[in-house]
This record gives C-alpha cells, sequence and structure tokens, in this order.
C-alpha cells in the first residue's frame, strides 16, 4: 500500500476535481468531459443506425470516443431517462429542494409557526447578542482555519516532496479524517484537560516551561505567627520585622510547604555573608520527625530554592536576587544603611496550573487546533499531488536563468499550484461556515456560549431546547446565504472546465 | 517526471532548499509532527484501557512505565451498558445507506452521462449546486414531514435523509467516471440490441469499480461519523454510537471510562477501512473536492 497516497496527480486542482476518479478508463484524455453544448463530435456527425459498426467507433479514436452524450441516433429516447432519474429527483426535490423553500417561508413565521412576522426572525440574528457571538465567532473560523490549514498543507506537502517515508507521514496526518469529529472531539477533550498531569497539550507546556528553569511557586508557605519569628506576613508578600544591614545573616524560616513538595529539595544551610554583603537562608523551619530549634537552620531542614528574595530601602527595591539550592541568597555591592529583606507576593503564587485551553477565552482557538488536526491530511494530499504534476521544465528554466530557490517557488511554484490552493481554501471555507461537531463535542456546556457558531445555534434553538423553529429556518437561510457565493464559485468552475 | 538535462534527479523548488539546509533536520521536523499528530489518538487509547482511578490521578502518559493499570475493564462495562445496540444502529443506518446512494446515484449519473433529454446540462449544474447545500437547511421541514409520515425517530428516516444529501456528491462523481468510458463500448451494446438498463447494469456499472468504491468508502465514512443528523432524526432506541456517546459528554470528567473506549470502537471500523482502502479514499477527496 505504499505510494498510493500520492494518488492521481491532476495539475489543476479546480478543473481536474471536477473530472471524477481519475483512475477512469480515460484517464489520458479525460478533460474533454464536457456538457456538450458544442458541436457533435466529428467521428458521430454522419452515424445512422445500422451504419455505425462498432469497428467504425472504435477507429474513430480514444479521444472522440471519451466524449459522451454527441446525439446518437442509437440512443434511447428521452422520456427512457425519466425512469433512471426518477429516484434521485424524488428524493433531492422533496428532502433538499422542498426543504430549502419550505426554510424561506417558515422563517417568517413566529416559534410557533402560526403567526407572520416578516423579517423579525431575521432582525433577531443580527440584534440578540448571543446570535452575535455566534456570527462572530464564525467569522474567526472563516478567517483563521481555511488559511491556517492550506498554509500547514502546503508546507507538509513540501517538506514531504523528497522524504522516502512520505506515504508513512502522509498515512498518520491524513488519518484524523478518516475519524468521526465525534471521536476527534472526545480525543481533544482529553488533549485539552487543563491539569498538567492529565492533559497532553499543557503537560507539554509544562515540561518545556521547567527546562526553562522558571521558578516553583510555594503557594503554601508562610510564616509563623508569633513574636519570635524574625518575618512577617504583609500584604501577600513576606518580609523582615528588623531592619538587616549589609553585613548581616538574614533568617527567613517559613513553615507550610507541603512535603511531596520538598522531597528533592537541599537541606538547607547557614550562611556566613562577606563584609559588605547582606545574605541569607530561606528555609522551612520545622524538622520531620520532631526536635530542632525554632528560627534556627538546623542541619536537616529543607531549603527553599528558587525563591525571588528583594532587598528594601524606604519602599524602592534596591537588590532582587534569587535562592539556591541550598536556600541562601546574597546581595552584594548594597549601600550601606537599613534594608527590609522581602520575599515578593509572586513566589507564593501557585505554579504552573495549565492553561484553561476549554475556558471562555481560548475555546475558538482550540477547537480550530482540532480543526486543523482533522483537515491538514486532506489539504496536504490535494496540493502534493498539484506539485508533483508542476512541470519540471519551468522550474529548471528559471533556474538556469539564475532565480533562487525562493523566486522559483514564489513566482513558480505558488503560481502553477494556486488552482489548487484555491479549491483547498473554498473547501475549508464551506467546512468552517458548516462547522458543528467540533464545537458542540468539544466546548463544554458551560462555555458553550462562547464557543457556539450558526450551525449549532441553528440546532440548539431549533431542538436542543430553544423550541423557536422560526428563528431556527431563518439561521438555516442565513447558513445557505453564506454558502451560496462558494455554490456559484463551483458552478462556474464547473461550467469553465468543461467548456 | 521527466529528468533535468543535466541528468540530476527531478527536484522542484523547496525541495532544492531542503536538500541545502539539510534533509536530516526536514526529517528531524518531520518525525516529531508525525508524533504531534499521533499523540492525541495514542493517547484515547491509552485512556481507554487504564483503570479509571489511575485517570482520574496521573496522565495516561504514565501508564508505560506502570503497566500494571491497564485493564480491559472499561470496555467490558461499557458493552454491558448496551453500547453493542448502538454500535449496530450505526451499521443498520450506514450500509443501507451506502447501497442505497451507490444504486439512486448511478442510475441517475449514467443518465446524465449517456442519455439525450431536454435540460440536462442545467440540472446537472443544479446538481453541483447541491453539493454545498447545508444540512442544516432540511432539518426543521423533514422532521415535520417525518412526523407526518410517521418515521420520525426511525433508522429508516435516518437512512433516508443520508441518502438524499449524499446524492448530489454520488451523481456528480459518477457522472464524471461515467462519461469518461469509451463511447464504442456502448455503442456496441446498443448495436446488438441492448436494453439501457441492460448498458448500464453490464457494461456500464460494472467499468465503474473504482469510482463506485470512492464513492462507497466515504458515504460509509460520512454516514458512519454523523453526529447531527442522528442527533435530530434517530430517537434513544435507534441511535447511532455517535449519538450514544455525545449523551455522555456533559459529566466527561466522570464519564471518561464510557467515552474513552466507546469513542475508540467507534472509530476502529473507520480506520480499517481506511487503511484497506485507502488509494479509493483519496481518489474520491481528489474527484470530489469541488464539494
Amino acid at each position: 500500500m505504499t505510494d498510493r497516497l500520492d494518488g492521481p496527480q491532476d495539475p489543476r486542482g479546480g478543473g481536474d476535481a471536477a473530472r471524477g476518479s481519475s483512475s477512469g478508463p480515460n484517464e489520458a484524455h479525460g478533460a474533454s468531459l464536457d456538457l456538450s453544448d458544442g458541436p457533435p463530435p466529428p467521428a458521430d456527425a454522419d452515424a445512422e443506425p445500422g451504419k455505425t459498426s462498432p469497428a467504425k467507433s472504435t477507429a474513430a479514436g480514444p479521444a472522440p470516443a471519451a466524449v459522451p452524450g454527441g446525439p446518437s441516433k442509437l440512443g434511447p429516447p428521452p422520456t427512457m431517462a425519466i425512469w433512471f432519474l426518477l429516484p434521485g429527483a424524488l428524493l433531492l426535490g422533496a428532502m433538499v429542494i422542498y426543504p430549502i423553500i419550505y426554510s424561506i417561508f417558515r422563517s417568517f413565521y413566529d416559534a410557533t409557526g402560526d403567526t407572520f412576522v416578516g423579517a423579525d426572525n431575521y432582525a433577531a440574528i443580527f440584534s440578540d447578542s448571543s446570535t452575535l457571538t455566534t456570527i462572530r465567532n464564525n467569522l474567526i473560523w472563516v478567517v483563521v482555519a481555511p488559511a491556517l490549514v492550506t498554509a500547514v498543507g502546503l508546507i507538509f506537502a513540501v517538506l514531504t516532496e523528497r522524504i522516502r517515508w512520505a506515504t508513512a507521514f502522509k498515512l498518520i496526518v491524513f488519518m484524523p479524517m478518516a475519524v468521526s469529529l465525534m471521536a476527534s472531539g472526545v480525543i481533544f477533550r482529553l488533549v485539552y484537560e487543563q491539569a498538567p498531569d492529565r492533559g497532553v497539550a499543557n503537560a507539554v507546556i509544562s515540561s518545556v516551561d521547567g527546562l526553562f528553569g522558571s521558578n516553583q511557586g510555594y503557594p503554601d508557605a508562610r510564616p509563623r505567627e508569633n513574636d519570635q519569628a524574625p518575618v512577617t506576613a504583609q500584604q501577600g508578600a513576606v518580609v523582615t520585622k528588623q531592619p538587616a544591614k549589609p553585613g548581616q545573616a538574614v533568617l527567613i524560616p517559613l513553615v507550610g510547604v507541603k512535603p511531596d513538595t520538598l522531597a528533592s529539595a537541599a537541606t538547607a544551610k547557614a550562611v556566613q555573608p562577606g563584609p559588605g554583603e547582606l545574605a541569607g537562608t530561606v528555609w522551612v523551619d520545622f524538622t520531620q520527625g520532631g526536635g530542632g530549634a525554632l528560627n534556627q537552620v538546623d542541619g536537616t531542614e529543607k531549603a527553599l530554592a528558587g525563591v525571588t528574595v528583594e532587598a528594601v530601602q524606604n519602599g524602592a527595591v534596591k537588590a532582587t536576587a534569587s535562592t539556591e539550592a541550598d536556600g541562601t541568597f546574597r546581595f552584594a555591592g548594597l549601600a550601606p544603611g537599613d534594608y527590609t529583606v522581602r520575599l515578593p507576593q509572586s513566589n507564593f503564587e501557585a505554579g504552573f496550573t495549565g492553561v484553561s485551553w476549554l475556558g471562555p477565552t481560548l475555546i475558538t482557538p482550540a477547537i480550530i487546533g482540532a480543526f486543523i488536526w482533522v483537515w491538514a491530511g486532506f489539504s496536504m494530499v490535494l496540493i502534493a499531488a498539484g506539485l508533483a504534476a508542476i512541470p519540471r521544465d519551468a522550474l529548471e528554466a528559471a533556474r538556469i536563468d539564475g532565480a533562487t530557490e525562493w523566486q522559483v517557488f514564489r513566482k513558480i511554484t505558488i503560481p502553477l499550484l494556486s488552482p489548487v490552493l484555491l479549491v483547498v481554501f473554498v473547501t475549508m471555507i464551506i467546512n468552517t461556515l458548516k462547522v458543528f461537531d467540533l464545537v458542540f463535542v468539544i466546548a463544554p456546556g458551560s462555555v458553550q456560549p462562547q464557543a457556539n457558531v450558526i450551525a449549532l445555534e441553528m440546532w440548539r434553538v431549533s431542538f436542543g431546547g430553544g423550541g423557536n423553529q422560526g428563528l431556527g429556518s431563518a439561521l438555516a437561510i442565513f447558513l445557505l446565504i453564506l454558502v451560496l457565493p462558494f455554490m456559484i464559485i463551483n458552478i462556474r468552475r464547473f461550467r469553465r472546465d468543461n467548456q | 517526471m521527466t529528468t533535468s538535462t543535466l541528468g540530476a534527479p527531478p527536484r522542484s523548488t523547496l525541495g532544492r532548499i531542503v536538500d541545502r539546509v539539510g534533509g536530516g533536520l526536514v526529517q528531524a521536523a518531520l518525525v516529531l509532527i508525525g508524533v504531534f499528530w499521533l499523540v492525541p489518538t495514542l493517547g484515547l487509547f491509552v485512556v481507554s484501557i487504564r483503570e479509571e482511578t489511575a485517570n482520574n490521578s496521573t496522565g495516561w502518559w504514565t501508564a508505560f512505565t506502570k503497566p500494571a493499570e491497564l485493564t480491559l475493564k472499561s470496555y467490558s462495562d461499557l458493552l454491558a451498558t448496551g453500547f453493542t445496540a448502538s454500535f449496530w444502529n450505526t451499521v443498520f443506518i450506514t450500509v443501507p445507506t451506502t447501497l442505497l446512494v451507490i444504486g439512486i446515484a448511478a442510475m441517475a449519473a449514467y443518465a446524465f452521462a449517456w442519455m439525450e433529454f431536454p435540460g440536462r446540462d442545467g440540472l446537472f449544474l443544479v446538481v453541483v449546486g447541491l453539493l454545498v447545500v447545508p444540512i442544516q437547511i432540511a432539518l426543521i421541514p423533514i422532521a415535520k414531514l417525518y412526523g407526518t409520515l410517521g418515521i420520525f425517530g426511525s433508522i429508516a428516516g435516518v437512512v433516508l435523509f443520508h441518502v438524499a444529501f449524499g446524492l448530489p456528491f454520488a451523481i456528480f462523481l459518477l457522472r464524471n467516471f461515467f462519461a469518461g468510458i469509451p463511447r464504442s463500448l456502448l455503442e456496441a451494446a446498443r448495436m446488438d440490441g441492448a436494453g439501457e438498463w441492460k448498458i448500464f447494469s453490464t457494461v456500464v456499472f460494472p467499468l465503474a469499480k473504482p469510482a463506485v468504491a470512492s464513492l462507497g468508502i466515504f458515504q460509509f465514512l460520512w454516514v458512519w461519523n454523523d453526529l447531527l443528523v442522528a442527533l435530530v432524526f434517530a430517537d434513544s432506541g435507534n441511535q447511532p454510537m455517535t449519538k450514544a456517546l455525545q449523551s455522555q459528554m456533559r459529566q466527561f470528567g466522570t464519564n471518561v471510562d464510557i467515552l474513552a473506549p466507546g469513542a475508540f470502537l467507534s472509530l476502529i471500523i473507520p480506520l480499517v477501512l481506511f487503511f484497506a482502502f485507502q488509494r479509493y479514499f483519496v481518489q474520491g477527496m481528489m474527484a470530489g473536492s469541488v464539494k
């Protein structure tokens, strides 16, 4: 099954996308698929019943033979076609065309369908704040997602062009297309779990974060609340009660840190400040198993590493330091005078608790991420086929003329690829306008109002408890109107390619 | 592929940049991207075979160091809840839909490709136009229609809806393929006095196997994976897996032990089909990307 993903290698997405499976019998000359407005193919022009032998038709050659639909007197009477078209026409008429007409009428009636309300339902779409949110979200989707999917597909297609195991890569990236959006939704609910020890997205961020040594927070650490303690809490920070001078050692004993936070912490050390140096120790003044003296660095007590320490004079921060693994810190080069040593509040905020992907602010970008995961393969495979079909001569000629690779890519590859890029882009716009499942499944109930899109809102107001099929019909018509330009693009492209 | 005059292997644009920057770097990036694309699905699988308590306390990736946590209990619990019924509902919806779409569309496509009748070209443009019609447009009218017919909530209703909305793409794809079949074959059959039905069923349709395969796999996957149509038209006794899973989403945290194995079971058959028939999948996608 290797190398099959290269698929049919069509150079011009637009026309060839409309051509049908190119493994057909007319693979080489399938371009002549016109709708037969033109003159009949010459080979059949003078064909008479009984005179056109099979041999003659065959002799006419493959190209004219591939042109369908020229008038053939051998053909059946037009009434025959009715029987072939009837089942499809009935279904499409009753279940697609009729509903469009019905919905147009229904959208001018109220929730119960009894009262004509004119354009009130449409006015409601553009005045109600929740439907305005859905329009805004669809706008974000349309602006962001198709461009990203096309760009990602282009990058993947270019990167895999010269790679031997490209097929394996393409299969992997392509695979999500076979998976239901429902299952994809479950998959991404797991990916986006907020706790970094459960959701893989935040786990990755948290471990990358850890690589760069961001300091760990000690949310529960606090000074002892008694008169002997040398430090006290002040507006979320911890400050020394007595002013300290350079040359002094400052003790900052804290308690309340959870034992598992300290599992890998080193033993705290007392510090001897050098001349003119303000130094000290931040540690957990608690000896496990009992014993130990209060407010003194005993041999077994744990250090608090990575704590930010400030030397403050008259309310201004004069110097900042961070504690070592053994809990010690030093300020060198301070001007003589009295200082307050302060551990700012940032030390006592919790560490990385995870990006709230599924919260109200990030929900739409998060779902767009899942959308890209699903559709990148589609984009990549179409674009790769387009790339493979670009004539090498054009590229070589440009190179011989001294064009750089980037110029060749910008000025030759991209223009030649543009029909394929357009097909991908337009397909993705249509998909983003209709997006429903991913939003419905990934956005938790409480943030669905913020993530809402038109297709989902249509379902919600009509069936999901809204109970207003007048508004639902108006939303459906609105959606159809949004898709209409792309319907026209498709029809025009199809007609042009079949002229 | 043409070989360049310099005798170098054919290469395109960025291909050369890629060579210069170093294929190694690109390969590393691609491996990373591949892992990135696989990890979400892998995560779902691992979660589905882990103990509930383990899932509640630690990330699924820790399971690789603690294989003792792995269990099939979620699966057996899930099957005990009646999920099997919704699996069969999915099958009973998907298989008839796929067959009906292929049959009805092939007939219409044959008429569009090889029969003369007034308004043919205009009618086919209507089919092209219908390719992008959002199904939302039909939910309310068809719900009302089904209410009148008494098939609201039934599998038949779901199937009928899927067939109707599958037809434009199917007719489009098959007509384009049929039109490429050499005229001489049809003329020969007509000369022999074969009727249209006979030509359709014994000459054209058998030749179209690749296109039918492409269409079949696409149609199968769409219907198998559908949520919205089932949500509206299938009542709880006839609901497919997607709807059954959706009803558990409200309490995602507590229902992970049902959702993860359920989602994984629902995607096994599509994945198997995808890997087995990916050639047709890609062909159908290329052929139908106007959609």
